[in-house]
């Protein structure tokens, strides 16, 4: 166990929760002209938090806040005192925006450590990171993560599967990370290159998150690398990855030392009892950039506070059940319907209907938006309609990160109905590894 | 030379889905329309049928109720002697005068002469009649293939 603080008795927990909530709640009632403006709407002063259990008064905050406070909006520190910016896919054009202080960087890198000591990763080990570097907070947060707790870190990144291979077999990684996805589409690689994994890799623990992942691929990754699957949790909004990871015992423990949870009713917004399932809600209690108040996840999940058999006594949360809104994850990507219906109205002389088909390739997953053409878009000529599917697939690569199938079908042929049309076919399904 | 030459060619976006092609066609012919020229263009996922008709209003009329994307353009059509050649004298008068051939398709009317249909920019097809024209080459007019 990285911190002793993970299995310290609840009341120490939920002492040291308030002081840094009634902290986080003055800092941001002062620094913040959102929140005051809404805490005052409410009648709510910083003082009249004393516990944990006054969260529940408190306003909610959304995705859309975050979006029309673009960029630095909610902020409370000047741009002089950020040290790092990431940002993911909004949800109609503009991105969310994220900053972190040298302090924020410091949370990051301990709540990453924790997550790596699950299976105390440490000196001697070669962690192999296969989340994507860049603006997305996953490749950065394990790669911090791993330094902190001593490992060696070979920063990958996504693609190029084989080269993949070849490095972890030659320098011997002993830790993997990456989406669960990924981890069976390389395995599946792996013996079509005829790789014997349990042999020929020395796999011990695999950090694996960004998507759900069902009972059968954890399993079909535990029997084809003969490693424990360790659950990692996070989002972008609150830090990064590093909410909460799963232990060995299966269990997903959240660090509510500084990011407190709560699941409340997705309808009402009223705080759910521990065993409920409902809209999973944090706040971050330790972050000075841009702490966030009772952030609503859209991930459903149940909490329970019970000590675990590894020892911690931080609150356990189930491995989220689904969404609150349409928010897809495409190999670890969030995708909005919203972002795709955006793209299609950027573009000249396209019809406002469409159908996003998702579907498997292999293991990855596979995104089709279908895109009517009539008779505005329709050119006479196939090289036309070949530029006009190459522009709509560059401008979706563009706004939502992700390589996008453009088909064109005919018009009339997308479903109709009189309220909401049918947009989304998923067509996906977790799936073992194929032999 | 547009007003007089100019040949009404309809042009019908098509998913490469089975019996697209069959509607098409059927729909056509309930409407008891004749097909006198067409051309097939595809891609991996979808083609542009291009047909020239007896009567292109109705046939467009026709299609459009079925629920078909279709678009009207003015294409050129010159009737060739049937021998080697007859293609390259064509061709080379519009590249002589720097006129781009967009496609082009072409059928076999009676024993010794052979139709070619040419599409070229709109901007450029009064350019290309006339030096198709000058150049002795025959037009075909629109009254050949409509009713």
């Amino acid at each position: 166990m990285w911190n002793s603080i993970e299995s310290a008795p609840r009341e120490e927990l939920e002492a040291l929760q308030a002081k840094r909530l009634r902290d986080t709640v003055e800092r941001v009632y002062h620094l913040v002209p959102f929140y005051r403006k809404k805490f005052d709407e409410l009648g709510i002063k910083p003082a009249h938090v004393k516990s944990v259990k006054d969260l529940a008064n408190l306003p909610l905050t959304t995705k859309q806040d975050l979006r029309d406070h673009y960029p630095f909006g909610l902020f409370t520190v000047p741009i002089s005192s950020v040290i790092r910016i990431h940002s993911s896919s909004g949800t109609t054009g503009k991105p969310t925006v994220v900053g972190y202080t040298e302090h924020d960087m410091g949370v990051w890198k301990e709540v990453m450590a924790r997550t790596m000591s699950m299976m105390d990763v440490g000196p001697g080990d070669v962690v192999h990171n296969a989340y994507g570097y860049g603006l997305f907070t996953g490749g950065l947060g394990f790669h911090y993560g791993a330094e902190e707790v001593g490992a060696a870190v070979v920063p990958s990144s996504g693609g190029f599967t084989k080269r993949q291979l070849l490095l972890m077999k030659d320098f011997g990684a002993t830790v993997l990370c990456c989406t669960p996805s990924f981890a069976l589409h390389m395995a599946e690689v792996a013996q079509e290159e005829g790789y014997d994994l349990k042999k020929d890799f020395k796999i011990r623990a695999g950090f694996f998150g960004a998507e759900p992942a069902s009972e059968g691929l954890r399993q079909a990754l535990r029997d084809a690398w003969g490693l424990v699957y360790i659950e990692a949790y996070g989002l972008s909004e609150i830090i990064g990855p590093g909410v909460a990871a799963g232990c060995p015992y299966g269990n997903l423990h959240v660090f509510e030392d500084h990011f407190i949870p709560e699941v409340i009713d997705s309808e009402t917004g009223e705080v759910l009892p521990d065993g409920e399932q409902g809209e999973l809600v944090f706040t971050t209690v330790t972050k000075q950039a841009l702490p966030i108040i009772r952030y609503r996840t859209k991930d459903i999940t149940v909490l329970h506070r019970q000590p675990c058999k590894c020892g911690r006594t931080v609150t356990i949360m189930e491995s989220v059940k689904g969404r609150a809104d349409d928010m897809l994850i495409v190999n670890g990507v969030n995708v909005f319907p919203s972002q795709v219906e955006h793209v299609l109205t950027k573009v000249e002389g396209i019809t406002p209907n469409y159908v996003i088909v998702l579907d498997k390739k292999g293991v990855l997953d596979k995104l089709e938006v279908w895109v009517e053409v009539d008779d505005r878009t329709f050119a006479d000529g196939i090289g036309a309609l070949e530029n006009l599917k190459a522009q709509l697939q560059n401008e979706m690569l563009n706004d939502l990160y992700i390589n996008v199938r453009i088909k064109l079908v005919e018009p009339k042929t997308l479903e109709r109905s009189m309220g909401k049309a049918k947009r989304i076919i998923d067509k996906r399904e977790a799936e073992g590894l194929k032999s | 030379m547009i007003k007089r030459y100019g040949i009404k060619q309809l042009s019908i976006f098509l998913e490469n889905r089975k019996g697209r092609l069959l509607e098409v066609t059927e729909a056509l012919k309930d409407a008891s329309i004749n097909i006198r020229a067409l051309a097939l263009a595809e891609s991996a996922e979808f083609g542009i049928l291009r047909l020239v008709v007896n009567n292109p209003e109705k046939a467009k009329s026709v299609l459009a109720s079925h629920g078909f994307t279709v678009m009207e353009q003015e294409v050129l059509a010159v009737e060739v002697v049937d021998e080697p050649g007859g293609f390259y004298h064509v061709v080379k008068l519009l590249t002589d005068n720097d006129i781009n051939v967009d496609y082009t398709y072409a059928f076999v009317g009676g024993e010794t002469r052979a139709i070619l249909l040419f599409k070229v920019s709109s901007e450029s097809l009064e350019k290309a009649m006339s030096v198709l024209s000058n150049g002795g080459v025959t037009l075909v007019e629109p009254m050949f293939f409509y009713d």
